[in-house]
This record gives C-alpha cells, sequence and structure tokens, in this order.
C-alpha cells in the first residue's frame, strides 16, 4: 500500500567526501577519501534501521561534498539500497550534485545506467579567475564540458549551480555569466549569492583584510539582474535561488525542504525530518562510519518544534517559494488564521510593495520582497 | 554634652572624603577590617561606583582624646550634589563643625567653596584638612596660601593628611575634639529634635535620623512631628555603629535614631522637627521645607511585561525616597509605565540607575519636563508636567513656567563660556562678584526647564569640571509654550512629545530628528521622522532602506539552525517598541534627552 495521506517523503543522502575543500564552503566535507568504501557500507546499515517516513519517498538526493567522487557502482548500491529498505514510490526522482572536475561521459553516462536521472552540475561559474578565487578544481571549459557531456550522455533533467557576488566582480560580468548560462537552454538554474560563512577559510581571509565582500547596493543588484533576466528567458523563479524552465523541472527533492514535507537524511551531518521530529546525524565522517557499524545510532541531536516554532518555520519556508504561505494551509494546519495573526504587518509590507497576495489565498514576496525575505519574514514572525 | 562632637566632612568631588570618612572609622575599631569595603558610608553600589554619596549615613565613633576622656564623635555624612542641597543643609544644621577637604594637588575648587559658604551659613566651625600629601604633586604651601586668599580661612590649623596611607588621621581625631565646639541644648526642656534623613528597614519600617537639640527621647515617649502632627509612640531609640545599638534615652546635643512603626520614609519629612506630643516645645526648628519634585519625566519598562516588576520596584525605592513621587502613565508606543517626580536630573539618574541595577530593570524615559501653570480660557489654572496633557493651545490664553536663580561658581577664564552657554538657554544675568583674583561667582535666572536638559553636564564640561552649579526656584514667569511632536512615517510617537519655548522649537526639533535618525535601524522599507509644531511639520530626517537581506541557501540542514535565528531575532524586537510600523530601539529614546556635545 503506497498511497497514505500526507506528503511524499524525501531520502538525502550526504557525500563528505571532496577532491579539494573549497574556501567558502561550510558543508561537511573532507579530502581524505580512503575512507569511502566504508562509508558507504554505513550508508547502507544506516537505511537498514533508521526511522522510516510515513509516506513513501519520491526522491533520492546525493548531496555533499562531492559525491560524485563516487564510483557508479557505489552510486548503484546505495540507491538499490534505498529500493530495498524504504517503501519506495513508483516515480522517483534520483539527483546527482556533480563537480565538473569528477566525471567524464563514460562516468556520467554510468552514473545514469545507475539509476540517476537528474544532474546538477556545480559550475557555480564559466570564469576561470572567479573558479580560482573559489577555489575550484576545475575551469571554466571543463564546466561547459560537463554540461555538454551530461546532455550525450542522455540527462533531460539537468540544472547548474552558479555563484554571484564574488569580491571585485561587476555586476555587468554576472549579466555574462547568465548568458553563458542560458546558451545552454537548461531546465534549472540555481543562482546563489556568495555568503561567506564563519568558520570557512574565505571568511578568515576576509577577516584579514584580503578582500572586501559585495556591498549591500551591488549584491542586491545583482539579485535584480537574476531575476530580470531569467524571467525573460522564461524561467519561473520558484524559490529565492532557484529557477526552473518548466514546473515539472523544479527539484522535487529541495521543494520538500520548503514545504515542510518528510525527509530523510543519511549520512554524517544529514538532517531529518520525520513525524514531526527534526534530527541530525554527527558531524565527523570516523565518527559516523564507527557509529553506525557498530550498531549504534549516528543521531547526535534532535528537537520537535512546538506550534509556535512550527509556525516561524512555515513562515520562513512558506515565503522563499513562489507559492508563497498558503493562509488556507496555514489555517487548518495551525487552527488561526493568517489574517487573524499577522493581517497588520501583511498590510504594512504590502503597502511598501514587499508582499502581495496571489490567488486570494497566498501571501507571496514581490520582486522588491524576495530581496528582503529574511527581514519580511522576521516582521512576520515577530507577530506570533 | 561635653563629650560629644557633631560635624560632617565636605569637600568638592574626587577630594577624599569619603576614604578620610573609611580611614576615620577604621582608626576608632568599630568595624573589623574583613567587613571592612572601601568608602564604608557609601552603601550604594552606584555610589559606590560614580564615587559619590547620594544617601547619608551618620555613625557614632567612639574617641579616647588625649586627655584621657572618652568622646563620641557623631559624623554626619552629607549628599554631595545640588539637587540635594536641602538636605545637605539640614545634616549642617545638625553639626556644629565641618571637615573641610582639599585635594593637596588641585587646591581650592568651586564646590570647596560652595560647601564652606553652606557651612558658615550654619555657623559651623571649619577644620581645613589639606588631603592626598602623599601625592608627588601635592603643593601644601600653595594650598594653605589658597586657605587664606580663596576662603578667607587661617591657614594655621589646618591639618595635612593622606587619608589613603592613614597620615593625619590621629590629628584629625583630636583636633575634632579640641577645636569643634561641644552642642549646646538644654537637656531639661520640651524634647525637640531636627530630622536630617531617613531610612526604610524592611523589619522595623522607617528608621528615623535625628539630633536631639534640647530635652531627652526614651522607649514608649509619645512623640509627634511638627509638620503634619503626626503623632507616634516610641518603640526604640539607638545610636549609629555600623549597626544600630539601642539605647535607653537621647539627650540633647546627640545624634541617633528612633524606630516608632512609621511606615513608610515619605511619612517622616527631613527637615521637620520632632516634639513631645504631650509637652511640646515652642516652636520648630527654621528652615524646613517640604520635598517639592521639580522635574517629571515617565518611564517605561523596555518589556511590556516588566510592568508589574517596575511597580513592585518603585514601590520599594518610595521606602527609602521620600522625595520620589509617581502616577501610571499610559503611552500608545510604550504602553503602561509611571510619570514620576524628582528632586532634579541626578535625582532622576539615580532612581533610573537603582532601577535597572537592583531590580535589573531596562527602561525607557522620556524627556524631563518641569511643571508649568496654564491659564485656560475659562479662568482656570491647570498645572502640566506632561506634555500628553497639554491642553488643546487654543483654550490656553497664557503660559507659565518656573525660574531659577541659579548660582555658578567659576575660575573667571570660564566666564565668557558660562555666559554664552546661560544666554543660549534665556537666561539673565543679574549679578557676578569676584571671590578672589581669579575666582567668582556668577549668578542668573534661568528657566527651569532649560537646567532639566543637559545644563549641568554642559557646565562642567565648558568649565573642566571647576564650575559648580546650585539653584532655588524663584517665581513662575509668562512664557510662550509649543508642544512639540514627533511623527516616524506618520505616526505620532507619544512617548517622544516635548513642551519646548517656541523660540526653541525648530532646533530642538531638528536636533531630535537628527538622533532618531542616527539611533532607528534601517528599515525594510523608508522612514521618515518628522518634528512637528500643532500640524506644521518643522524638521525632517529620512532613513533610507536597506536593500537586501536574504539567506542564500536554505536547504535540510539550514532549517534548524535558521529557525533558532528567527527566534533570536524575535526575542531581540521584544526589546524593540513599535511606533505604527516602524520599530525604535530602547537607545533612541535615551539619546534625545541629551545634545550631542
Amino acid at each position: 500500500m503506497k498511497a497514505m495521506a500526507g506528503k511524499p517523503a524525501g531520502i538525502y543522502v550526504h557525500i563528505p567526501f571532496c577532491v579539494r575543500k573549497c574556501p567558502y564552503c561550510d558543508f561537511y566535507s573532507v579530502a581524505d577519501l580512503s575512507r569511502i568504501d566504508s562509508y558507504v557500507d554505513a550508508l547502507l546499515h544506516e537505511m537498514a534501521f533508521c526511522e522510516k517516513p510515513r509516506v513513501c519517498p519520491d526522491t533520492i538526493y546525493f548531496g555533499g561534498g562531492t559525491p560524485s567522487i563516487l564510483s557508479s557502482t557505489m552510486i548503484g548500491r546505495i540507491i538499490d539500497g534505498a529500493f530495498r529498505f524504504f517503501d519506495m514510490s513508483d516515480n522517483v526522482e534520483v539527483t546527482l550534485e556533480v563537480n565538473p572536475g569528477t566525471v567524464d561521459a563514460s562516468r556520467l553516462s554510468a552514473f545514469r545506467d545507475a539509476g540517476i536521472n537528474r544532474l546538477i552540475i556545480g559550475a557555480q561559474s564559466f570564469d576561470d579567475e572567479k573558479l580560482n578565487f573559489l577555489g575550484r578544481i576545475h575551469d571554466g571549459s571543463e564546466a561547459k564540458t560537463a554540461i555538454r557531456e551530461a546532455g550525450r550522455a542522455g540527462f533531460e533533467n539537468i540544472g547548474i549551480d552558479l555563484i554571484c557576488g564574488i569580491p571585485g566582480r561587476e555586476a555587468g560580468d554576472w549579466e555574462k555569466e547568465l548568458k553563458t548560462a542560458l546558451s545552454f537552454s537548461l531546465p534549472h538554474l540555481s543562482c546563489y549569492m556568495l555568503t561567506i560563512e564563519p568558520g570557512t577559510p574565505l571568511y578568515s581571509d576576509m577577516e584579514d583584510g584580503r578582500f572586501s565582500p559585495v556591498a549591500e547596493n551591488l549584491a542586491a543588484d545583482l539579485f535584480e539582474v537574476t531575476m530580470e533576466v531569467l524571467d525573460r528567458a522564461g524561467y519561473d523563479h520558484y524559490e529565492i535561488s532557484n529557477f526552473a524552465k518548466m514546473p515539472g523541472f523544479r527539484s522535487r527533492h529541495n521543494c520538500k525542504y520548503w514545504t515542510g514535507a518528510p525527509y530523510v537524511g543519511l549520512g554524517a551531518s544529514a538532517h531529518s525530518h520525520v513525524k514531526g521530529e527534526r534530527y541530525w546525524n554527527v558531524r565527523s565522517a570516523d565518527r559516523y562510519i564507527a557509529r553506525v557499524s557498530s550498531g549504534l545510532s549516528p543521531v547526535d541531536g534532535k528537537e520537535r518544534p512546538d506550534t509556535d516554532q512550527q509556525m516561524i518555520e512555515a513562515v520562513y519556508l512558506g515565503l522563499r517559494a513562489a507559492e508563497g504561505i498558503d493562509s488556507r494551509a496555514f489555517e487548518l494546519r495551525f487552527g488561526r488564521a493568517c489574517n487573524e495573526i499577522f493581517g497588520r504587518e501583511i498590510a504594512t509590507l504590502s503597502r511598501h510593495g514587499l508582499l502581495e497576495s496571489c490567488d486570494d489565498n497566498r501571501i507571496c514576496l514581490t520582486r522588491q520582497g524576495k530581496l528582503k525575505a529574511d527581514a519580511v519574514a522576521g516582521r512576520l514572525i515577530g507577530c506570533i | 554634652m561635653n563629650r560629644i562632637r557633631n560635624f560632617s566632612i565636605i569637600a568638592h568631588i574626587d577630594h577624599g572624603k569619603s576614604t578620610l570618612s573609611d580611614r576615620l572609622i577604621q582608626s576608632t575599631d568599630i568595624v573589623s577590617a574583613r567587613d571592612f569595603k572601601d568608602q564604608m558610608l557609601d552603601t550604594m553600589d552606584i555610589e559606590r561606583e560614580r564615587g559619590i554619596t547620594i544617601k547619608s549615613q551618620t555613625i557614632c565613633l567612639p574617641y579616647t582624646g588625649s586627655d584621657g576622656v572618652l568622646y563620641n564623635l557623631n559624623l554626619i555624612d552629607t549628599p554631595g550634589h545640588v539637587d540635594f542641597s536641602y538636605e545637605v543643609s539640614r545634616a549642617l544644621a545638625s553639626c556644629e563643625g565641618a571637615l573641610l577637604v582639599i585635594d593637596a594637588s588641585q587646591g581650592v575648587e568651586a564646590q570647596t567653596i560652595a560647601n564652606m559658604y553652606l557651612a558658615l551659613e550654619h555657623d559651623l566651625v571649619i577644620i581645613p584638612i589639606i588631603n592626598k600629601i602623599d601625592l608627588p604633586s601635592a603643593d601644601i604651601d600653595m594650598v594653605k596660601a589658597q586657605i587664606e586668599s580663596d576662603l578667607g580661612l587661617d591657614p594655621g590649623p589646618a591639618i595635612c593628611a593622606s587619608a589613603k596611607e592613614g597620615k593625619g588621621i590621629a590629628d584629625i581625631l583630636e583636633a575634632v575634639v579640641t577645636q569643634l565646639p561641644p552642642p549646646q541644648g538644654d537637656a531639661g526642656a520640651p524634647f525637640k529634635a531636627l530630622i536630617f534623613d531617613s531610612d526604610y528597614d524592611p523589619y522595623r519600617g522607617t528608621i528615623v535620623h535625628f539630633r536631639v537639640i534640647d530635652g531627652s527621647i526614651r522607649p514608649r515617649d509619645r512623640i509627634m512631628f511638627m509638620s503634619n502632627n503626626a503623632e507616634y509612640i516610641v518603640e526604640e531609640v539607638g545610636i549609629f555603629r555600623i549597626a544600630r545599638i539601642p539605647q535607653k534615652v537621647l539627650s540633647a546635643g546627640q545624634v541617633g535614631y528612633l524606630i516608632a512603626g512609621i511606615k513608610t520614609v515619605s511619612d517622616t519629612r527631613c527637615g521637620d522637627t520632632i516634639t513631645h506630643a504631650d509637652k511640646p516645645c515652642d516652636s520648630a526648628m527654621p528652615g524646613f521645607k517640604e520635598p517639592k519634585p521639580v522635574v517629571f519625566s515617565s518611564m517605561y519598562p523596555v518589556s511590556t511585561d516588566d510592568y508589574p516588576e517596575l511597580k513592585d520596584a518603585l514601590e520599594k525605592l518610595k521606602l527609602n525616597d521620600a522625595a520620589l513621587i509617581y502616577e501610571q502613565d499610559a503611552s500608545a508606543a510604550l504602553g503602561f509605565g509611571f510619570r514620576c517626580g524628582f528632586l532634579g536630573l541626578l535625582h532622576l539618574e539615580v532612581v533610573q540607575e537603582r532601577l535597572e541595577r537592583e531590580y535589573d530593570l531596562s527602561l525607557i524615559i522620556t524627556a524631563p519636563s518641569v511643571k508649568y501653570e496654564v491659564v485656560m480660557s475659562d479662568d482656570t489654572v491647570t498645572l502640566i508636567d506632561n506634555p500628553a496633557l497639554y491642553p488643546d493651545p487654543v483654550n490656553i490664553v497664557q503660559t507659565r513656567e518656573p525660574y531659577i536663580r541659579a548660582s555658578i561658581i567659576t575660575p573667571d577664564r570660564y566666564m565668557g563660556a558660562i555666559m554664552n552657554l546661560c544666554l543660549e538657554r534665556r537666561g539673565i544675568n543679574t549679578n557676578y562678584q569676584y571671590f578672589s583674583s581669579n575666582r567668582m561667582e556668577m549668578v542668573f535666572e534661568l528657566p527651569l526647564a532649560e537646567v532639566v536638559y543637559d545644563f549641568y553636564d554642559r557646565l562642567k564640561s565648558i568649565t573642566q569640571g571647576y564650575g559648580s552649579f546650585d539653584y532655588d526656584l524663584i517665581d513662575y514667569r509668562t512664557t510662550d509654550l509649543v508642544k512639540l511632536d514627533f511623527l516616524v512615517n506618520g505616526e505620532r510617537v507619544d512617548a517622544l512629545s516635548q513642551l519646548v519655548h517656541r523660540d526653541k522649537a525648530t532646533a530642538r526639533a531638528r536636533q531630535t530628528c537628527k538622533k532618531l535618525r542616527e539611533e532607528i535601524p534601517r528599515h525594510m522599507f523608508k522612514v521618515a521622522i518628522q518634528g512637528a509644531v500643532g500640524g506644521k511639520i518643522i524638521a525632517r530626517e529620512t532613513i533610507s532602506a536597506f536593500r537586501k537581506d536574504v539567506t542564500a541557501k536554505c536547504y535540510g540542514g539550514d532549517i534548524s539552525r535558521k529557525r533558532k535565528l528567527l527566534e533570536k531575532q524575535k526575542k531581540g524586537k521584544k526589546r524593540m517598541k513599535m511606533a505604527g510600523e516602524v520599530m525604535i530601539p530602547q537607545s533612541a529614546f535615551l539619546s534625545v534627552l541629551k545634545t550631542s556635545e
């Protein structure tokens, strides 16, 4: 029996290995590849005894780190494992994040044969200087090659990641990057403003005065340019940083995060959201392997958000998505009308052109509102 | 009576008054070194930190003189600020002598002179103490010359001391005995005593501090306060050591306390005369005044949930501070709070600091106001100290404001700067006189309203701390008052409204708008700040909107972290006040209370 009430779950598989750690990245990863085999074994172990979601999963997402560092055999083993241990849906979106520096035509084909049906290529940029600043292991032409090879390998659902707001680069340059990306006619684009996270080498460099982060005005211009250019090119801006050519090409997996759907996170540092509980695994790959292989749970911490906390999540995540906060669903879920809680703020923020109501039951950010999504969410959350 | 000496220590600020008190107490062995905190007499934290004494403390020191006689030396401490000059005068009225402490390197300063005059007014015998002689920069000869020329005192009996190192302490104690006269009084006459202070004990009620002028007092006596004829039965009388020491009787010349089931200190009046209910004395001691608040301000808790705590804290403070008055007040922007009346600005600051420190409250206070007389078209006179209650100007015939006579004692090199400051504050220079070749007194008549707005800080800064200031209320004078309102994105913020003289309105409005612009954080939309009189906008500032505030990535592992951040922000926002759609931080309300200099 596969049809049950509730949103279908997703499975996230974290592969914390990289050829080299990028200086801006704050995801957990290590550059010591010697433990990959035992890590994959541990993933299969964890699948066997982890908490299962109520509704059958319809996505598997390999994120990292650099999951494309794994062999297609390993990827295949993990996918097979998922089908063995989870009550998977009939139609599963299986995504692999790919570093252009780790793949060639034959590996891409092999991934496809192993069951991957969606690729996200971490191009980040096509400009060698920017890639150098970001410490990537590939150059611009390798990024382009990887995109072309992916298409030749038979993938249709392909997306790329791009980073804007790299210090020392002008807005005009970013438009050129977007045009290059558009030339591939890809169904999915993610455009991220470079975030300099505390604890990363890039952050230390900034603290040491080696570069200054882009000014707020430039950052805002970049975001506006992104929205304009991709809108003109026919992309649907379905989440703050995500654009899809047609609704069918949205990341089915990532949408689970923004809609409050359940997901099982497997691997070191992975987060899960199952049956109303949020929990996360130990951060270190070594500890993860040690725990799982000795039959212990890798879960490091957990919390069950109370009603107010769930409301905060619903507002913050809802606003990020194009569909906004569905006021009917909100009222059904929390037993209180959006207007009763947020009415005054919604009026204020609408008057200032930051919020609008769509299809008469959804509260959505305007384009200006998207530039200030966190602040807008903060105002609404202040009413809870 | 011959074995009693009653005296105070007076000094310019920082000349070492408190340290000297400590040494005198230590040298008489009534307190063990272990229990001793520096500056024993300043018991409030704020006093210890600011180095000023607000709440005076009294202590009776047993001392065996070189003549072999055991004396009781009553050291009556005095508060050290102009707001409390009445309290100082009551303390000095209870003494026969004073130690005038002068810093050996700083020499005679403004407050040295002001304090000496106050002591002379009460016919006290003054012993100059040249303190801090251990400092390398000490110049004893210079100070002696100043004592003669600036103070007109004989430098001969002056004692050189270093309170810090304990030098000269024995000489001072001996001089108190030999140079100061014993108290006069008739132990057989009807009981008559002067109240110079009171404090509150949660178990015993009000502790009244007094000096017996004539007669004597015992437990079970029925006493009467002469200002209001209130009667009480005495439960206990005693003297002050570090603790209270009960006595069977207190007689003429003695200084001590009484406990008589008096609920709050407001039931006693500093300067009041106590007598026997059955056999009263002929006349009360002269110089009694009711405590009269002259500065008014509203206090609101930053977090509206703290209102009950604020209420509770004010009730407790009031037990120990007869001069503090308050009543409930409400603001659209700030919620419930209290309108409070104070003796002056320092009194306001002390109350604010005690509430924040001792009661852990975070407060917003509104601009201090004086009490105006408003003559209405129906000939009634309304007293207004709260801008929120200011009547519609069409019904006002005349407004009057309180004036003070301000005496400023200063080295003459600051004369020009002081003249500018006082004229800028609508003052009239009525007199000036030289005390010595370069030290002078300037007398101004000033609107009190101009003094409560940052006057004392400005005076201190333009005279580099040398100018001292004292004032008396003289009368009410006709003025041209307007109510200045502030609007934030069109919404009037009632807690920012001020009553100001029409000529000052534009400047004050501009200055306040500028301050608010600096303190209100950027919003996601433009914020307009306007100053208005009536419907007319007279000043304006704009805070541009920020352009971007959005997290780039939000996936599975980011949700809990992001939510926690939002929860923290939400908590932080509780400390912000909403004026319509604009968030105003506490700092913005506080910044408008002072000029930028």
